[in-house]
């Protein structure tokens, strides 16, 4: 088990490594998702005043579009340098390697909300400061869910044509109760009485979606990864 | 399996033509009238499409884990029929929610996850057609991911309290409701593996010719 995480670990570093040098993939997903964001409030706010409720939906959209870009370069680069393949020869295992890819993501996607939530926060008026520790776990749940099957889906499409187009296509409907869990969460803590219960609620199936996904993408890692 | 095909779409095109008279002899429901005998359509189809998504799952996992080649034409076949009768499902649906809750639509647990399994299979079929090679086994995980969905749907209303009525009506429906809906079953079940059989079948012979080429060009 310990050369399961060493073999991730490995992986993250490597990612993270490329990632410093470059700052490719964060500059261009930050830079995506504060658009995205401001594009919300170019098409919602009316006078001055954003109307209730909207936050909460609008970070998830944001968080997901600026998701599948990063999961999309990601693998993007692994294909451009032709490391793809010299990543799947490495002897390790093939689920660690995958956990490696989605814990690099998480770090990424983690930093980016770092800047899109509070700016969600002061364009939208949304009290994020309420209950940090549950929108934390909210942002942290939601974003793995997400990002487990983005990044099993990303690695199975670096091999397919039209894979830009596909990976939302093919994304977005699977993960479906993760945004519905995400949004319903964040709108419980963020309504004018917040619903701390509620908020509990959806963060529970929030996770146990979570375990799913994850335990499934494992499993189906190895086989798909073998050509 | 392969020799039923014909008699299969045989009977259940004389049973076809048979039920919209089984179902007008039927009584009428004592709240509902008329528009309750829709169900006798609306069930058969939601029932098959959550069959062809576990069809689905299984024929990708025998696929993924297990080497077979032609586990891939049954997934193939699987997932076009669950659009279709996911489609029939809900057209049926809401046509009768209209008139029986008077809204098209409500986004309780099982109507949306019933829209997102068929989203899950379009998204399936659209990418066996434009993915190219390599796609297959993507469509196979693809596939897993959308089996999840089918424990949930059936269960859901059982666990939320929805508009949508409990998975206990079908088995506590008096006879003279119980007749037309099995026999509409049993139709829809032989057409389904009939389809199934012969989209399975152009599949393999895909593979196939496309194999034969391979070699072709190899020779």
């Amino acid at each position: 088990m310990s050369g399961f995480f060493r073999v991730a670990w490995q992986v993250v570093r490597k990612d993270m490594t490329v990632e410093v040098r470059s700052k490719e993939i964060v500059l261009t997903t930050l830079l995506f998702a504060v658009s995205v964001v401001l594009i919300f409030s170019f098409a919602i706010v009316r006078e001055g005043r954003a109307p209730d409720d909207v936050a909460a939906g609008i970070l998830w959209v944001a968080i997901s579009f600026a998701g599948t870009l990063a999961m999309g370069r990601t693998f993007e680069r692994e294909r451009y340098n032709d490391t793809l393949r010299a990543l799947l020869l490495a002897p390790a295992d093939r689920p660690a390697i995958y956990a490696g890819k989605l814990l690099g993501l998480l770090l990424l996607l983690g930093l980016v909300e770092i800047i899109l939530v509070p700016l969600v926060a002061l364009l939208f008026n949304a009290p994020i400061l309420a209950f940090p520790g549950k929108l934390i776990t909210l942002l942290i749940a939601g974003t793995l869910g997400f990002a487990a099957v983005g990044t099993l889906f990303a690695a199975m499409l670096v091999r397919v044509r039209s894979r830009d187009t596909l990976l939302p296509v093919l994304l977005y409907p699977i993960t479906v109760p993760v945004m519905i869990c995400g949004v319903r969460g964040t709108a419980a803590l963020f309504q004018a009485t917040p619903d701390e219960p509620l908020a509990r609620l959806w963060i529970a199936i929030l996770i146990a979606w979570d375990v799913i996904f994850v335990t499934l993408s494992l499993w189906t890692f190895e086989p798909v990864m073998t050509e | 399996m392969r020799k039923l095909t014909t008699p299969f779409i045989g009977l259940s095109a004389g049973m076809l033509f048979v039920a919209p008279w089984l179902i007008n002899m039927a009584p009428f429901e004592s709240t509902m009238g008329l528009v309750q005998k829709i169900f006798y359509f609306h069930f058969p189809a939601a029932i098959l499409f959550l069959v062809s998504a576990i069809v689905c799952g299984i024929a990708s996992i025998r696929f993924l884990f297990f080497k077979k080649a032609s586990a891939d034409a049954w997934a193939i076949a699987s997932a076009e029929l669950g659009l279709l009768f996911g489609a029939l499902t809900l057209v049926t649906g809401p046509l009768w929610a209209r008139k029986a809750w008077g809204v098209w639509w409500v986004w309780d647990p099982r109507l949306t996850m019933s829209l997102v399994l068929f989203l899950i299979f379009a998204a399936y079929t659209i990418l066996r057609k434009f993915g190219g090679p390599g796609s297959d086994k993507l469509a196979a995980g693809m596939a897993l991911f959308g089996m999840l969905n089918v424990p949930f749907i059936y269960v859901s209303v059982n666990i939320w309290r929805t508009l949508h009525p409990m998975t206990s009506v079908v088995p506590t429906l008096p006879t003279e409701f119980g007749i037309p809906l099995w026999f509409c079953f049993a139709a829809f079940t032989m057409l389904f593996i009939a389809l199934l059989n012969l989209r399975a079948t152009l599949a393999l012979q895909q593979a196939r010719i496309e194999a034969l080429y391979l070699d072709e060009d190899e020779a």
